[in-house]
């Protein structure tokens, strides 16, 4: 795409004029983490230097203004992902946080022995755990929709797997190891008109696409800072006001509370209620600052600008002998799993290191997809709204030279 | 191209990735463990047969890594004839070898393993050498369960 400024959102990435193994760096590794804009690293140093103090505490003029960063940063979080308030937003650790939120919260209050929770066979590690652990405390059962040689949700068998027992519906809205991104409006349709809450982990999504958690009418929405450009050790949990209103805390102490005495405690209102001790404040407002700056950019025109070069890098993988793409969803994200003939991704991933490329070789926390695809492991470029077209050719390159070294 | 790799990949790497030595199933193994590195997927089955405190024979079955599958393939053919003892103290050298201080190295005591040392270099890919050696230390203690690098 000529009109995406490509060059100029890659002078914003101090990391990316780094040398790798004395080569420029090739950051391909973007499904596990992305790298951070000079605005983000600023905010956060500007915080600390200028603004910092604890938030909703004292009367002083920097609690006020770290207050007043901390929860602009919250609002726009809020308006990233059109929630109907700034009430529905909570800070949490990230993604796989938030999950547990939700299932020892909701799930342990709203679970019994026999209640079903329904997933996908594409998940990752973080939104299988949880559930199991719920399943042990509970007695409920989990139920996993399996998926195609595509890497694709089969939806029939996921809506026979609906049934009256099923209490909750928890999907990835984009696949950390495959790229696919399910069919989130007809899962939340589907499971709505049994009055089944829907959960969407957003982690790979969010990065990727628009998201609109009204339009999508999802009752929650997961997602990780640090893979929105944003500080690692930050993320958000969506929560419809209603349901979040009636869950129980998560934990317990300051913050969370209106009164207490030994006798009893009044919980505070949302989205303090889950929002135990002193938050990460710094990681709030520099995830504010990641929004601001991928807003200055608009997520249309990234999306568009990544499906390009998910387009080239595909083509381009197709034409090398050996290479087998795990993952052809038709409806997919910026990401390239693959594996090569007789060389284990390991090999791969430390071959091109050495060239200094960077990319993901393992199971990428999704071993039950691994084993579907009966493969140990998959070597995974994932590709950010910096990466460009001769990154791709670079990394083409050097697969053809690894494939030529291992014989 | 891969000029920095030539301390890892040594061609002797190359050739026991392509023609592993001793990749059979062993009927009759007197000594069988699983070994798993989770975090890459490496999986070994290791069989020895004994005479004694003696290792008569050793083979092995599974997938992994170049380094991992030369390190195993490498092993099995330097333990074979070899005394409990003197395979641990093997053991002991490789280890200190692949993971210890400078100081501690003696590529002579460790033979033609001497081809694995590169991997110091290399902190991610320690564990793809050392796990047929934790498999074997957990089969000559006679462990009959798997073990895993993590």
């Amino acid at each position: 795409m000529t009109n995406f400024p490509v060059e100029k959102i890659r002078a914003d990435f101090p990391i990316l004029a780094e040398l790798i193994r004395n080569k420029p760096l090739v950051y391909l590794d973007n499904a596990a983490s992305c790298q951070k804009p000079q605005a983000v690293i600023d905010s956060i140093v500007h915080l600390y230097s200028h603004d910092y103090a604890n938030v909703h505490r004292g009367v002083h003029t920097l609690s006020v203004r770290s207050t007043d960063k901390f929860e602009g940063a919250r609002t726009k979080v809020k308006d990233f992902i059109n929630a109907a308030s700034d009430k529905e937003i909570i800070f949490v650790r990230g993604a796989t946080e938030a999950i547990n939120l939700v299932a020892q919260t909701y799930g342990k209050a709203n679970l019994k022995v026999g209640d079903e929770i329904l997933i996908t066979a594409m998940e990752h590690h973080s939104n299988i755990v949880p559930w199991q652990m719920l399943c042990q405390q509970t007695g409920a059962v989990l139920k996993v929709a399996p998926i195609n040689l595509q890497g694709e949700l089969i939806y029939d068998e996921f809506e026979k797997l609906i049934s009256d027992k099923t209490k909750l519906v928890s999907v990835v809205h984009m696949s950390n190891a495959l790229g696919t991104i399910n069919p989130v409006e007809k899962i939340i349709a589907a499971s709505h008109a049994k009055d089944i809450p829907v959960l969407l982990d957003g982690a790979q999504s969010i990065p990727h696409m628009a998201v609109d958690v009204q339009a999508l009418d999802c009752d929650f929405y997961v997602f990780s800072g640090h893979k929105l450009y944003g500080p690692s050790g930050i993320g958000v949990l969506y929560g419809k006001q209603a349901l979040l209103e009636a869950m129980p805390p998560y934990q317990g102490g300051g913050d969370m509370i209106r009164k207490v005495t030994f006798e009893e405690t009044e919980y505070n209102v949302l989205p303090y209620k889950f929002e135990a001790g002193t938050p990460n404040i710094a990681d709030v407002v520099g995830l504010g600052a990641a929004i601001d700056y991928l807003n200055a950019i608009g997520m249309d025109k990234i999306a568009a600008y990544e499906a390009e070069l998910l387009d080239y890098a595909t083509e381009k993988a197709r034409q090398i002998k050996g290479l087998r793409i795990i993952g052809e969803a038709e409806h997919k994200g910026a990401i390239l799993s693959f594996v090569l003939d007789k060389i284990h991704p390991h090999d791969i991933g430390t071959m091109l290191d050495s060239l200094g490329i960077a990319i993901r070789a393992g199971h990428h926390c999704a071993m039950p997809v691994m084993d579907f695809f009966q493969v140990p492991a998959t070597a995974r470029a994932s590709f950010a709204m910096y990466n460009t077209k001769e990154e791709i050719d670079v990394l083409m390159k050097g697969i053809e030279s690894l494939i030529e070294v291992f014989g | 191209m891969f000029e920095d790799l030539r301390d890892l990949y040594q061609e002797v790497i190359f050739d026991h990735n392509r023609n592993p030595r001793n990749f059979r199933v062993m009927e009759n193994a007197d000594r069988q463990v699983e070994g798993f590195n989770p975090l890459c997927g490496d999986r070994l089955t290791l069989y020895l047969k004994m005479d004694g405190d003696k290792i008569v024979d050793a083979s092995f079955q599974g997938s992994g890594c170049a380094i991992s599958t030369a390190s195993v393939s490498l092993m099995t053919e330097i333990v074979k004839g070899k005394t409990e003892q003197e395979a641990e103290d093997l053991f002991k050298k490789f280890h200190e070898m692949t993971t210890g201080k400078d100081e501690q190295i003696n590529l002579e005591a460790v033979g033609k393993l001497a081809v694995l040392a590169g991997v110091r270099e290399y902190p991610a890919r320690v564990k793809c050498a050392t796990l047929a050696w934790h498999t074997l230390d957990a089969a000559l203690k006679n462990e009959q369960k798997s073990i895993s690098t993590e």
